[in-house]
């Protein structure tokens, strides 16, 4: 382990920032056959519900450009028993790290029934999704709005010891009100942002690319946009924030850290290479060096002091 | 699934809008009915494509051009090396082929039959082949098929080369057995006539190829599965079409 990277979230050590984010990783089986995958600070796993959802018609995915690809999967997983049962066990079997529990819920009651379940389970911190884009009446209605984000942060708070953060939605007005909203409520983190609803147009069949018609754009696209927000709520929050969106390189691990973030997600990028994240953690300390960075816990929202 | 780096040995147009690509490499492992899924410059996602043949470490691969990231790869010249997955999906069961299995191949669905129909040849199978097309500019491998001894019949749609109409128009019912990929509409007409006693390659947009995405998803009678990883092949038993 290199001390140099070691970063802390709610009092949990992680061996280095970096989090494969939920849905773009699985259970981590997949890139275990490619790499090991105690290499990882963290592993947010697939977003959970309380049952069992097949998700959206296909297609559900749309290339855009070089810079990014839009998923309307809506949170296709097999239930958080079967989660419970089979999943986690066998990712704790061969992985030691940090477990981030994702849930996703359809209603107040949802969300805290999945982290009451999870709370007596092996994980280490519930990343509470209030911002999927790709489902109806949930998931993304609880994250715009500052009163709704604070009855789901509240309720699930009430059920679990673990500590909660909250994963936050970009397609909203006021991201810091959100956020506020959260910290109010008593979230220990926030990880921020989810996917941003976007669209393509299929020019020759004249329809939406994306059965759904939008879905959540993500990608290299959006990290400026990620950038900003991560900003603007470490200035406005106290809470540790985990940074996410379109992170693709060891440079952009370290801007999102001098934004302000405590650790980093990392998303659609292991879609494309799924070697991105240990590449990312192999070249960590060269860059580190280059820029005269002796532990990554120094420049954490370095840009936001005076 | 592996990653490892191949080289461009050729690539050539062999009929409208369809090219072959022959790669050098690591092949090993690759199944008849596996794809590759390749990074191809200037694009996000991988392009999935299915394997042709493979060959003392050569990968055979036949791609349509049907949009930007397909026209940017009829573009590489040789000697280009390329970022690929391998090992990627299920493949066909062999074991079920009986002693006269019947492929049937549509469109740019031909290439997984090739290496499939090698495959069954050299098992000593007796292995009759329909591949449907369009019309005559679109139509390959009908002498790489006839050479490996199987008995080779074309549809087209248009009637310009080989039997007029569709690849079910060409069925006799003796098969023990049927493999297939093609297009959605040719499945679907093949299972009515010729039953589910046989498996089905499907194609579905993908995100990553390799099962972490769920981008790929189908419903089936034995619930979601995903086509890039339980797939691409099912028993056609199992297809809710």
């Amino acid at each position: 382990m290199n001390n140099k990277l070691q970063i802390s979230l709610s009092g949990i050590t992680l061996a280095n920032p970096i989090i494969p984010a939920s849905g773009t990783y699985g259970f981590g089986d997949e890139f275990a056959e490619l790499y090991d995958i105690n290499c990882l600070g963290g592993i947010s796993f697939k977003g959970t519900t309380r049952e069992a959802r097949y998700g959206n018609p296909l297609p559900r995915i749309a290339e855009c450009g070089n810079y990014g690809m839009i998923n309307a999967v809506g949170l296709q997983n097999p239930g958080v028993e079967h989660v419970i049962a089979h999943e986690l066990p066998r990712l704790k079997s061969h992985y030691n790290g940090c477990i981030v529990a994702n849930v996703s819920g359809f209603s107040v009651q949802d969300y805290v029934e999945t982290c009451a379940m999870l709370d007596k389970e092996p994980i280490d911190i519930l990343e509470v999704n209030i911002s999927c884009p790709n489902v109806h009446n949930g998931g993304m209605a609880f994250g715009t709005s500052p009163e709704a984000a604070a009855e789901v942060t509240a309720a699930v708070k009430a059920v679990t010891t673990k500590p909660v953060y909250m994963k936050l939605s970009p397609n909203v007005t006021d991201i810091v009100a959100i956020a506020k909203a959260c910290e109010a409520a008593g979230a220990d983190g926030l990880c921020l942002i989810n996917t941003v609803l976007g669209m393509r147009i299929d020019i020759r069949r004249r329809r939406p690319v994306i059965a759904n018609r939008y879905g959540g754009y993500s990608g290299a696209g959006i990290f400026p946009l990620a950038l900003r927000m991560v900003n603007q709520v470490a200035r406005a929050t106290s809470l540790p924030i985990i940074g996410c969106g379109g992170v693709s390189s060891a440079e952009d691990v370290i801007e999102m850290m001098m934004a302000g973030a405590t650790a980093v997600e990392i998303g659609a990028a292991n879609l494309t290479n799924p070697m991105v994240a240990k590449e990312i953690i192999d070249r960590l300390p060269t860059l580190m060096d280059e820029l005269k960075i002796e532990k990554l816990t120094d420049i954490i929202g370095i840009v936001n002091h005076e | 699934m592996k990653q490892r780096l191949f080289e461009i040995k050729s690539n050539e147009q062999i009929a409208k809008n369809v090219y072959r690509m022959q790669l050098g490499g690591d092949t090993t492992g690759i199944l008849p009915g596996q794809f590759v899924n390749i990074r191809v410059e200037g694009q996000f996602l991988r392009r999935p494509i299915s394997v042709c043949n493979i060959n003392n470490g050569v990968l055979t691969i036949i791609y349509k051009v049907v949009g930007v990231g397909t026209e940017a790869m009829s573009h590489l010249p040789i000697g280009t090396q390329l970022d690929v997955l391998t090992v990627l999906g299920n493949g066909y069961d062999l074991s079920k082929a009986g002693d006269s299995p019947l492929l049937v191949g549509g469109g740019v669905g031909v290439p997984p039959m090739y290496m499939l129909a090698r495959q069954l040849r050299e098992a000593g199978k007796t292995v009759r082949v329909i591949l449907g097309f369009n019309t005559k500019d679109e139509v390959f491998y009908e002498e790489e098929f006839c050479a490996l001894g199987c008995d080779v019949t074309v549809t087209t749609v248009d009637g310009s080369h080989g039997v007029k109409g569709f690849v079910t128009n060409a069925l006799d019912g003796k098969q023990s057995y049927y493999y297939t990929c093609g297009p959605l509409p040719m499945i679907k007409a093949l299972l009515q006539a010729a039953g589910t006693n046989g498996e089905v390659s499907m194609e579905e947009r993908m995100g990553c190829g390799f099962g972490a995405c769920m981008g790929c998803t189908i419903q089936t009678t034995q619930g979601p599965k995903r086509v890039c990883k339980e797939g691409p092949v099912f028993p056609a038993s199992e297809l809710i079409l």
